[in-house]
């Protein structure tokens, strides 16, 4: 696997999730809240966490609350030990 | 047919690809996969392609097991079929199964000491898997498994299947071994293609199970569980859709070359020419598409995920359109009873159909294009709310 960015900041996941959500999120809101998520976005946001924080998402991890927003999704990472979360 | 040297499974698979030939016609007309074609299948080491060393697979990658595939798939869909079905649950317990899970299955799965089935469709759960009603309750230390699944491809034949239901109304997955008190199979026949996939309708009737059956948490069997799944099936049967439209194109381009017609070969006319130039380019873009979605893969990269159904549907199209114009270039020759082109002709329709149907692929490329153009799609109510559920 190529190496990921040396860092990944909540604007790189604010990026993500616009390009695949289709529309701009802030770093709080609730974008499943939005019902823009399909059940392809799901792989998508799994495989994308896992690539820029080199980190392996496990099936417990799944609760929705470390998803549920970028900064979420941050704290999940810093929190896991993601080697590039700043 | 190129691909990289001396990848991981490959020449076992172009070896066993050529050794059972001549004898793929004849499954189809049987309506069924020997045992012993089976058995050596796991012999010859293909049904790991994609699973860790450590699991006893081959530890290939994405490329190796695409291009395994398209060699198995120039030669039989139904033999391509039992691949995925193994390394589409293969893949879901590797990516979601705890570490007791993979060490007792995934090792049984390469070996091939235990084939496996796929069960999520029903009668009014296809496309919209998030309708299935099979049940899968609680019942202290057991899980007690009651439904009903359609067109379980080696369904007949099956050693475990994958089953998705639902527990407590969240959508979850678990393992039943197809020896359980109270798994029946009714065997379908006589469909249009995939003859010898040993399709089956399979009754659940209150199948008890371990609780360690239950692979990931429920609420996550439909996204994560059954969506790892069928990623990966897409991306094999794409790869099989490659390998069927370069064989139908060699046999067609083969025919064109040496068939005359007053004296004159078809590949003389430019009408055949045509048709043979149309359907190289189909077949070599849907190469290198399926190629491109494997790199992605390999990379880890989300956008993989898209460009699996991009290759898949961009296959399976090739595969239609090229066994169409191998069946035309032919001639009687390619309605024949046996003839690879007529059998993968019928094949082919059944590629656009499984795995994500072209109508629903076409919805889903269009909907990643249009958003990052700024398109806000309307809010798909079923999917958050499967979502939202999240695992307990």
């Amino acid at each position: 696997m190529p190496t990921a960015p040396a860092t990944t900041t909540v604007e790189d996941v604010l990026a993500f999730l616009a390009a695949a959500l289709g529309t701009e999120v802030g770093p709080d809101d609730d974008y499943f809240a939005t019902g823009l998520a399909d059940s392809l976005f799901a792989l998508e946001l799994v495989t994308f966490v896992e690539h820029r924080f080199q980190l392996t998402v496990e099936a417990e991890d799944l609760a929705l609350d470390n998803f549920r927003t970028a900064a979420h999704i941050m704290a999940f990472a810093q929190a896991r030990g993601g080697a590039a979360a700043s | 047919m190129t691909h990289a040297a001396d990848p991981a499974g490959v020449p076992d698979a172009a070896e066993f690809a050529l050794a059972v030939r001549g004898e793929a016609a004849a499954w189809d007309r049987s309506g069924t996969l020997p045992e012993q074609v089976r058995k050596a299948v796991a012999r010859a080491g293909l049904l790991g392609i994609g699973l860790p060393e450590r699991y006893g697979g081959s530890g290939g990658g994405p490329a190796e097991l695409g291009e395994v595939c398209a060699e198995i798939g120039g030669v039989c869909s139904a033999l391509r079929g039992l691949l995925t079905v193994q390394e589409m649950v293969a893949a879901a317990l590797l990516r979601w199964g705890t570490a007791a899970q993979r060490a007792q299955w995934l090792p049984q799965l390469a070996r091939g000491d235990r084939f496996a089935a796929f069960a999520a469709t029903e009668a009014g759960a296809g496309t919209d898997l998030a309708g299935v009603q099979t049940r899968i309750d609680e019942d202290g230390d057991h899980l007690v498994v009651t439904g009903r699944k359609l067109w379980i491809t080696f369904g007949r034949t099956a050693e475990v299947f994958l089953v998705l239901g639902r527990t407590a109304g969240r959508p979850s997955a678990v393992l039943v071994e197809g020896d359980r008190a109270g798994v029946h199979r009714k065997p379908v026949e006589g469909q249009l293609g995939m003859r010898a996939a040993e399709i089956a309708h399979v009754d659940f009737d209150t199948v008890r199970v371990p609780r360690d059956h239950l692979v990931g948490p429920p609420g996550i069997g439909l996204t994560h569980v059954v969506g790892t799944a069928l990623d990966h099936g897409r991306y094999t049967v794409a790869w099989g859709c490659v390998g069927m439209a370069e064989a139908c194109l060699d046999t067609a381009a083969d025919h064109a070359v040496h068939r005359l017609q007053r004296g004159v070969a078809l590949a003389e006319h430019q009408l055949v020419r045509a048709e043979l130039a149309r359907a190289a380019v189909q077949a070599g873009a849907a190469r290198e598409l399926c190629a491109r979605a494997g790199r992605l893969r390999g990379q880890g990269d989300p956008s993989a995920v898209t460009e699996t159904v991009v290759a898949k549907y961009a296959a399976a199209g090739a595969a239609t359109a090229v066994a169409g114009a191998a069946v035309q270039t032919l001639g009687a020759a390619g309605i024949a009873p046996d003839s690879l082109a007529g059998r993968f002709f019928r094949d082919a329709k059944v590629m656009e159909l499984i795995e994500g149907s072209q109508f629903v692929s076409e919805l889903h490329i269009g909907d990643r294009l249009l958003r990052r153009h700024g398109y806000r799609p309307a809010p798909a109510e079923r999917t958050r709310t499967v979502i939202q559920e999240g695992p307990r």
